[in-house]
C-alpha cells in the first residue's frame, strides 16, 4: 500500500527521507540553499522524540552529528559550499572512525562565497576528496524531488550498512523547486541498521571486523567499550601507527566502498539499448538531457541517456556496459568539467564530449540538444 | 592494595601505563584525579563517555577504561555535545588542552558553555602546544618565550575561568597538580553539577614551556604553580598590586542553571502537543 502523496521541495523531501529512514538527530548551521531542512528538523524531531540543535559551525555540526551517532541515534546535517568547506575536517573522522551519518549538500556556486545563491554542480571532487588523505566515499545524486526522498532513504541504509558517512548531492534548484512525490507507508521500505556487537563486552574490539570488513559498533552508553578514533588505529581502537597496520587499516576501509561498488551504485539508462550516441548525465541536468533526448528520439536518431544515481563510488562496470555499444558520448555538466574526467577514464575507447556550463543558471533542453547534435 | 586505589583503577586502563607523557608533566596527575573523581561518584564506566581532541593532552582517552571518542583538534566538546544532547543519562567529560579548549576551539568552549550542555570540560593548561614541540597558545602569558614566541609573545593570554563564566559557566573552578586533593574534589563537584561546569588545571610543561623561560625543572615549575595558586577568598581580600603575583584556585563561580536537555525537553513537550501552552505555533517552514 504506497503512501501519502505531497507536493514538496527537494530539501523537504530530503528531510522527510531522513524522518522514514529514522534520523532523530540533526545537528546544522544555517545556509542557504538548505535551510529549510534544518527547519524542518527543528520542527518535526522534537515531535518525534528526537532532537534538533544548532551548532555554532559546520565543523561542531558534523562533531555533533557523529557523537550523536555513536549513541546509535540515526543522525544528519544539511549544508551548501562554505559550509561543505567546513565540514571536510570532521567528514573525515566519521570516514576514519567508521561513525554512519547522513550530510546532505546542497550545490550552490562557489568558489567561497560565489554567486550566492546560483545552482552549480561543482562539489563533485569535493564530495570526493574533500577531507584530506585516502578513503572511499560514498555520494547519491537525486534528479528529481521524488528521488531526494529515495535517495536519502538510501543514503541512511548505505551508511548504517557500511559504516561510514554518506553524501547526498542535490544543488540549489532541485532543492527549491516544488514536485509531487509518493511517500512510503511505514514498512514498505527495508531499514538498514548498523551490524551489532553479538560476544561478550570483554571480548569487544571497537575496530575488528566482521566477515564482511566492517566492524560491529556498540553504543555509548552499553556494556561494550566502544572507542572511536580518528588516529590511525588497531582493532581495539588504540592508536597504532605500524606501516602494516596503517596499510591494513586504510585498504579496508577503501575496499568496503570501492569493493562493494556493485551494490551501492547505481545508474538508471533511458533508449540504451541501440544508442549510438549516448548521454552521461546526473541531478539536474540529467532532466535537461532527458528532454533533449526524447527529442532527438522522435527524429529518429539512435541515443540514449544513462543517469547516475550514485555519483561515488563511480559506477564504472555499469556505465562500461551501458555504453559500451556506443560511439561517443556527451557529459554536460553545471561546472567547468568534472564528470567528464572520470566518464574518460572509464570509457577510453570512446569518443567523450564535455558541455560545461558554470554561469550559476540552470542548463537547459536547448542547449543539450544543441551540443549533441553537434556530436551525432 | 587499598580499597580506594583498587576503586579508581578500574576507570584506567592499567595495561596501557606507564602514560606517554614526559616526566614531569601534569596530565598524569590529571587523569588520576579524573579517575577518582568517577570512582569517588560511582559512576559506571559504561555510562562514561571521555572526549578528546588533539595534543599531549588528547592522548588522555587512551587510560579511560570508559567509552571514548578522539575527534579533531578543538572539536572535543562539538562531539560531546551530540552524545549528550541525544542520551543525557550519560556522564559525558571533555578532556582538553588549551591548543584544544582556548585556541583552535575557543568557538565551541563559549558555545558549550552558552549553551548549557550538561559536560564536564576540564583543561590542562600548560601554556603551551607540548605535542608539537612547544609553540605558543592562546594561553601563553604575554612575553613569555615558546618555540613560535621566541622574543617574547606579543599577544595576552585568556583567562578561562573568566572567559566561561562570561559566556555563561554555571560551574568555574581551577586547581593545580600541586593539590591533587582540591582538584579531586573539584572534578567530583564539576561532574555532580547539573549542566556545563568547567576545570581549569594550571600544568606545567617542563620540556618546553619551563625549559624556553628558565621556570627549572618539574619540581621547580610546581613549586612555583603552588606559590602562584591562592584560595579564591583569600585572593579576594588582595590590593589590585598584590593580586598580580597570584592566581585565584578553587571553585571560582557557581551557580545553577536549567541545562540544555531540560529545555529542549520543554521544546518535545510543546512539539508532541502541538504547539505553546496557548495553542500557537510559529508557522515558520511553510
Amino acid at each position: 500500500m504506497p503512501g501519502e502523496v505531497k507536493f514538496l521541495s527537494g530539501n523537504e523531501a530530503c528531510a522527510e527521507g531522513a524522518f522514514y529512514a529514522g534520523a532523530r538527530f540533526y545537528a546544522g548551521y544555517p545556509i542557504t540553499p538548505s535551510s529549510e531542512i534544518a527547519q524542518l528538523a527543528s520542527e518535526r524531531l522534537p515531535a518525534l522524540d528526537g532532537c534538533y540543535i544548532q551548532m555554532e559551525d559546520e565543523i561542531a555540526s558534523m562533531a555533533a552529528i557523529i557523537g550523536a551517532s555513536c549513541c546509535g541515534v540515526k543522525s544528519f546535517t544539511a549544508t551548501s559550499g562554505p559550509g561543505f568547506s567546513l565540514m571536510q575536517e570532521n567528514l573525515g573522522v566519521a570516514v576514519m572512525g567508521e561513525v554512519p551519518c547522513v550530510v546532505v549538500n546542497v550545490q550552490r556556486s562557489g568558489p567561497s562565497t560565489g554567486l550566492a545563491t546560483n545552482v552549480a554542480q561543482a562539489d563533485i571532487m569535493q564530495s570526493r576528496w574533500g577531507t584530506h588523505g585516502d578513503h572511499a566515499m560514498i555520494a547519491l545524486t537525486p534528479s528529481s524531488v521524488q528521488e531526494c526522498y529515495e535517495l536519502t532513504i538510501r543514503a541512511f541504509n548505505l551508511s548504517e550498512r557500511y559504516r561510514t558517512p554518506v553524501i547526498v548531492l542535490t544543488d540549489k534548484t532541485l532543492a527549491q523547486m516544488r514536485e509531487k512525490v509518493t511517500l512510503f507507508a511505514p514498512g514498505e521500505v527495508d531499514l538498514a541498521e548498523r551490524a551489532r556487537p553479538t560476544g561478550s563486552p570483554a571480548e569487544y574490539l571497537s575496530y575488528r571486523p566482521g566477515p564482511d570488513g566492517i566492524p560491529p559498533m556498540a553504543f555509548f552508553g552499553e556494556p561494550h567499550l566502544l572507542r572511536v578514533t580518528s588516529s590511525t588505529h588497531n582493532e581495539a581502537g588504540f592508536t597504532d601507527n605500524d606501516p602494516d597496520n596503517a596499510a591494513r587499516l586504510l585498504r579496508r576501509l577503501y575496499d568496503k566502498i570501492e569493493g562493494n561498488a556493485c551494490d551501492i551504485a547505481r545508474i538508471k539508462t533511458y533508449h540504451m539499448e541501440d544508442a549510438e550516441t549516448a548521454c552521461v548525465s546526473f541531478g539536474l541536468t540529467a532532466r535537461a538531457a532527458h528532454y533533449a533526448m526524447s527529442r532527438l528520439r522522435k527524429e529518429g536518431l539512435k541515443v540514449g541517456l544513462v543517469k547516475l544515481l550514485t555519483m561515488w563510488p563511480f559506477p564504472e562496470k555499469k556505465l562500461q556496459e551501458a555504453v559500451a555499444g556506443c560511439r561517443s558520448i556527451l557529459v554536460p555538466e553545471m561546472n567547468l568539467g568534472q564528470m567528464v574526467r572520470e566518464v574518460e577514464r572509464v570509457c577510453r575507447d570512446k569518443a567523450v564530449h564535455s558541455y560545461t556550463k558554470s554561469d550559476g543558471e540552470n542548463i537547459m533542453p536547448g542547449e543539450i540538444l544543441q551540443a549533441w547534435r553537434e556530436i551525432i | 592494595m587499598s580499597a580506594e586505589r583498587a576503586g579508581y583503577l578500574r576507570y584506567l586502563r592499567q595495561d596501557k601505563l606507564p602514560h606517554l607523557w614526559c616526566g614531569g608533566c601534569s596530565h598524569g596527575v590529571v587523569v588520576g584525579a579524573v579517575a577518582r573523581a568517577l570512582a569517588g561518584l560511582g559512576i559506571a564506566p559504561e555510562q562514561t563517555v571521555v572526549s578528546t581532541g588533539i595534543g599531549c593532552f588528547g592522548k588522555a582517552d587512551d587510560y579511560f577504561a570508559t567509552h571514548a571518542l578522539h575527534g579533531t583538534h578543538g572539536r572535543a566538546l562539538a562531539f560531546a555535545s551530540g552524545v549528550k544532547a541525544v542520551k543525557p543519562e550519560l556522564t559525558v567529560i571533555a578532556l582538553m588542552g588549551d591548543g584544544d579548549a582556548a585556541t583552535i576551539g575557543g568557538n565551541h568552549l563559549i558555545h558549550a558553555a552558552r549553551r548549557n550542555m550538561d559536560i564536564t570540560a576540564i583543561v590542562s593548561n600548560n601554556n603551551n602546544y607540548g605535542m608539537t614541540g612547544g609553540q605558543c597558545s592562546a594561553t601563553t602569558p604575554a612575553g613569555k618565550r615558546t618555540t613560535t614566541s621566541p622574543y617574547g609573545s606579543p599577544e595576552p593570554d585568556f583567562d578561562l575561568c573568566e572567559l566561561v563564566r562570561g559566556a555563561g559557566g554555571g560551574f568555574v573552578a581551577r586547581s593545580t597538580p600541586f593539590h591533587v586533593k582540591a582538584l579531586e574534589r573539584l572534578i567530583r563537584e564539576a561532574l555532580e553539577y547539573r549542566g556545563f561546569s568547567f576545570v581549569e588545571v594550571l600544568s606545567c610543561c617542563p620540556t618546553y614551556y619551563g625549559r624556553y623561560n628558565r621556570e627549572g625543572d618539574a619540581v621547580a615549575m610546581l613549586q612555583a604553580i603552588k606559590q602562584r595558586a591562592l584560595a579564591a577568598d583569600k585572593y579576594a581580600q588582595l590590593s589590585p598590586e598584590e593580586r598580580a603575583a597570584h592566581i585565584p584556585v578553587g571553585l571560582l563561580y557557581r551557580q545553577e542553571r536549567v541545562d540544555f536537555n531540560t529545555c529542549y525537553g520543554t521544546v518535545r513537550r510543546k512539539a508532541q502537543s502541538g504547539g505553546d501552552e496557548d495553542g500557537e505555533r510559529a508557522e515558520v517552514s511553510r
